[in-house]
Parts: C-alpha cells; sequence; structure tokens
C-alpha cells in the first residue's frame, strides 16, 4: 500500500503534447466515416422516395410532382439509413459537420429539367415534353427559394 | 431518540450523471432510510414503438442511453431476429460483440473517471477520460459516430471493419492497456482510493441474491453470474469465458470487478480479431412478425443484465416491447446499502452501481 502510485505517468505527460487539441483555432478532426451531413447529388436522383420511408426522424420530404428533395438538416440525425437505401446512389454521408444556425430552415433541391430535343443522350427511352400527352405535363415547379448558402444543400 | 431530518438529494447533483432523486431520512449524521424517487427523464420511447415500424425503431432504441447505445440496439435487434427467425451472419456477430466490448471498456473508463471524480482524485479522472477518448476514436473511425454508432439493425451490422483495420485497433488497446495497467495499478494499491471506497456500500452476497442484483454490483459480492459466459452470438467463439467475481462486496470490490473487466474485454477482442470469420454483414428481414408472436433476449451490458421483450401483431409495428434494464435491477439494492451508511459516503454509494437514468425510464 502507499501513495502517489499516479506520479510516474503524471510526470510523463508533463513533458507530453496535451491530449486535447485547441478547437476551433484547429480544425476538428473528420474521418471518412465520420457521419456529419447529408448531400444529394440531384442529378442522379429519380425521387423514388424510399429515403422518406425510411427516413427515422421524418427528415427529408421528396415531391415527385414538383420535382423537389426536401432535407431538414436539423431534424437529420445522420443516421446514414437514406443512404443505404437509395437505389442510384445519389445520397451521401460528408464528414464535416454542420454548423449552429439561428434560424431553422429546410433545404430543397430542385430535379432539373430533362434535356430538350438535340440534347438527349443516347439511349435515353424517355419521352419528350414534346411527346408527352396533353395534360400529362409537370406542374410548373416552385422558384428554388433565396436562401445563404450553406453544407449539404 | 434523535431526531430524524429528510435531505433531498438530486435530481440535480454534482455528482450524478442523471436525474435520480432520492429522500434521505437522516439521524445525525447517519442515513436510517433512503426514499428513491424516478421520472425526470421518461420519454415514452416503449411507446414509440407502435408508431414506428420495427426496421426503423433501431434507431430510437439507440437513443435510450448514451453510454450503452450500441447495446440497446444489439439487444433489440436480437429480439426481433428472434422474433422472426432470422439468422444473422456470422462476421456480423463478431463485429457486433467487438463494438459491444469496445462499448464496455468506454462505460468502465468513464464509470472509473467518475469514480475518482466523486472521492477527490482529478488527475486520476483526467487519465481514465484521456484513455477512453482513444475508443471513442476507435468507434468514429469504424461507424463514423462517436456515441450514436448507427452500425446494428435488424439482420446484421451496416458497417464493415477490415481485417486490417480490426488489427489496427488491437494495436491502438495493446497500446492502452500499457498505460492503463498503470491506472489500474492506481485503483487497486494506492492507499488513498482503498482508503476511501473499502467498506462503503457493503452489500453481502445472499442480499445481492435476495435484491436480484446483477452485473458488477452483483459479481462484486461474490455472484458470478454473467450472461456472456452462456456464449450467445459471436462470444461462443470465445475460448473460455469466466465472469470477474471479487468477494468483499463493497465499493472497493465494484471498483475492482469493472476495472479488471476492462482487461478481459480487451482480451475478448483481441481473441475475436483473430477468429472473425469472412462472409456476408447482414441478412435481408422480410415481412413482418407473426401476430401474437412473443419473443424475448437477453444481453450483457456494461452495466448488467438487460432483458428484452418484442410481441408482434401481424403488421410492421410491434404491439409492445420492453426492456428490463439493470439499474431498475440494482436501485433495490443500492437503497439498502445506503440504510446505516454516513451522509457523506451517500454520493459515492449511489456511484458505484453505476446507476442509468436515462436507461431506467427511458
Amino acid at each position: 500500500m502507499g501513495s502517489f502510485r499516479l506520479t510516474k505517468m503524471s510526470l510523463r505527460n508533463l513533458g507530453r503534447k496535451p491530449a486535447t487539441r485547441p478547437y476551433p483555432q484547429q480544425p476538428a478532426r473528420y474521418t471518412p466515416r465520420t457521419k456529419g451531413h447529408i448531400v444529394n447529388n440531384i442529378e442522379l436522383c429519380i425521387l423514388c422516395s424510399i429515403c422518406q420511408k425510411r427516413c427515422p426522424a421524418t427528415a427529408l420530404t421528396v415531391n415527385k410532382a414538383q420535382g423537389t428533395w426536401t432535407i431538414n438538416p436539423f431534424s437529420c440525425v445522420q443516421c446514414g439509413t437514406c443512404v443505404r437505401v437509395c437505389p442510384k446512389k445519389s445520397l451521401r454521408m460528408q464528414p464535416e459537420y454542420t454548423a449552429a444556425a439561428a434560424q431553422m430552415h429546410d433545404c430543397t433541391l430542385v430535379k432539373p429539367e430533362p434535356a430538350l430535343d438535340g440534347e438527349r443522350s443516347l439511349g435515353s427511352e424517355r419521352p419528350q415534353r414534346s411527346e408527352r400527352l396533353p395534360g400529362s405535363e409537370r406542374p410548373q415547379r416552385k422558384p428554388r427559394p433565396e436562401r445563404p448558402s450553406r453544407i449539404g444543400c | 431518540m434523535a431526531k430524524h431530518t429528510v435531505i433531498p438529494f438530486g435530481p440535480q447533483h454534482p455528482v450524478l450523471p442523471e436525474p435520480l432523486h432520492l429522500d434521505l431520512v437522516l439521524e445525525d449524521e447517519r442515513v436510517v432510510e433512503a426514499i428513491p424517487q424516478v421520472g425526470f427523464i421518461h420519454r415514452g420511447l416503449e411507446k414509440l414503438v407502435e408508431k414506428r415500424d420495427f426496421q426503423t425503431f433501431v434507431n430510437i432504441t439507440e437513443r435510450i442511453c448514451g453510454i450503452c447505445s450500441f447495446g440497446h440496439s444489439l439487444g433489440y435487434s436480437q429480439t426481433i431476429e428472434n422474433l422472426m427467425g432470422v439468422e444473422v451472419p456470422p462476421r456480423a456477430e463478431v463485429l457486433r460483440v467487438i463494438w459491444h466490448e469496445l462499448s464496455r471498456v468506454h462505460s468502465h473508463l468513464l464509470w472509473l473517471g467518475l469514480l475518482a471524480d466523486a472521492f477527490g482524485f482529478e488527475n486520476l479522472f483526467m487519465q481514465c477520460w484521456r484513455l477512453r477518448e482513444r475508443i471513442l476514436d476507435i468507434f468514429e473511425r469504424t461507424t463514423g459516430g462517436r456515441v450514436i454508432l448507427s452500425a446494428c439493425n435488424v439482420g446484421g451490422v451496416n458497417q464493415d471493419i477490415t481485417n486490417e483495420d480490426l488489427r489496427g485497433i488491437v494495436h491502438i488497446l495493446e497500446g492502452l492497456v500499457d498505460e492503463y495497467n498503470e491506472l489500474v495499478n492506481t485503483f487497486l494499491t494506492d492507499s488513498s482510493v482503498a482508503n476511501r471506497l473499502r467498506g462503503v456500500g457493503y452489500l453481502s452476497k445472499d442480499q445481492a441474491r435476495d435484491f436480484c442484483t446483477v452485473g458488477p454490483f452483483a459479481r462484486a459480492s461474490g455472484i458470478a453470474e454473467d450472461i456472456r459466459s452462456y456464449g450467445y452470438g459471436g462470444y461462443g467463439l470465445l475460448s473460455a469465458f469466466e465472469p470477474v467475481v471479487a468477494e468483499e462486496g463493497d465499493g472497493y470490490a465494484r471498483c475492482k470487478v469493472r476495472a479488471l473487466e476492462v482487461l478481459q474485454s480487451i482480451q475478448i477482442i483481441k481473441e475475436l480479431v483473430e477468429k472473425i470469420p469472412d462472409g456476408e454483414l447482414s441478412v435481408r428481414v422480410k415481412g413482418s412478425p407473426v401476430a401474437g408472436s412473443v419473443a424475448v433476449s437477453r444481453l450483457e451490458q456494461p452495466r448488467g443484465e438487460c432483458f428484452y421483450y418484442a410481441k408482434g401483431n401481424g403488421s410492421k409495428y410491434l404491439s409492445r416491447f420492453r426492456i428490463r434494464t439493470p439499474t431498475a435491477q440494482n436501485v433495490a439494492g443500492m437503497v439498502h446499502t445506503l440504510q446505516g451508511c454516513d451522509f457523506a459516503d451517500v454520493p459515492l454509494n449511489i456511484l458505484t452501481i453505476d446507476p442509468c437514468i436515462s436507461c431506467t425510464e427511458r
């Protein structure tokens, strides 16, 4: 029995670097798997709504009629379920954490219009807008709201 | 007859990481009765099972507790797999055990640090938490999360650890063991630790059995009960498993059991890394639990045996999900140890059972 059992380790630590890092003077460390935020490559997205159905936090909203994919980054719990179930692999997890914000708002991505005649990629079977039946055109899309740029949008 | 005084203790108290309220009936400086009260952090998570489908609910179970988050997702997944007769791939079983044992290491290191902090050994507290940080770094590297891992789902796991990374984890743990042994030496041979903990919160073996205590609290009183010894899941690959047991039944014995369990968990991880099979990570779970089907599952959480119950109703929602947590089992024994102790020993007494009120109230 005796005291000062930890003295050796304590003295050794005096000559070492701090175990912690001075954040934010030094940036945070990320690993390739760090769950920071979700991004969607809207070009690949087919608006199938599987991510919306499987999201445990109901943070995702997909509107196929308006061609929009919306995430509420403040509800998202970064579980990665949507990334795993995405059939087109358009969703992916980025390691950077999102910054805090004074106001909570959604982040909406709009699916771009399909390429017009002459710009269609070879092998595309999708009918052009002019070939669609009357009345089956897509409804007018809402303009993208003016918002400050955020990570993940 | 001395005058009795009632002192409210908690739910906010420096030594309590979570909200537990005790009405302490004192006779001078001695506690004659302790009346526990819980209910400050009830979130109704069990009821939520009726609103979320059984595959999504694993994300909810993970948020029951921040320390044993992986354990709860594992226990829930095991229960649903029992309910639906799903066979989990062997590699997934082993990966689950590796993450679960890493959770045990970080939970015990956290507790040892809190204990050192409770009796005023700040240096020891910092050293324990410094080592714990390396385990959290392993979590982040392998799953992407430090606390909520989201790595376990019904049917297997959704993240793989390559064999090279597994060897890297073993290398980190071997480096950690060298430093940890110095901390264990301090906990088990330093006179200041022994003077503060010996004889505090004594619970005999018979009393521990009568109060149905579980986990390190029971094992410190000489009850060699550990669910891992039954070889469920990946634990079946272990060549041998002997629970860490102490006979003294006091706070010092509980500290000893937890301190040695960290080394045991590291040994388990090293053995499983050598034996991990290749193969699939997950099987697809189709359909829904049959109406009226019932399944149970048991799991050795860092704080003790945790019991899970699930009942299906033919839809993708469960009709009932129930968890019996280790703290719920240990509160009765803790209240008994408080009777007759000094008022100054109450915080240490409560801390030595490692209470988790978030798990208990859900």
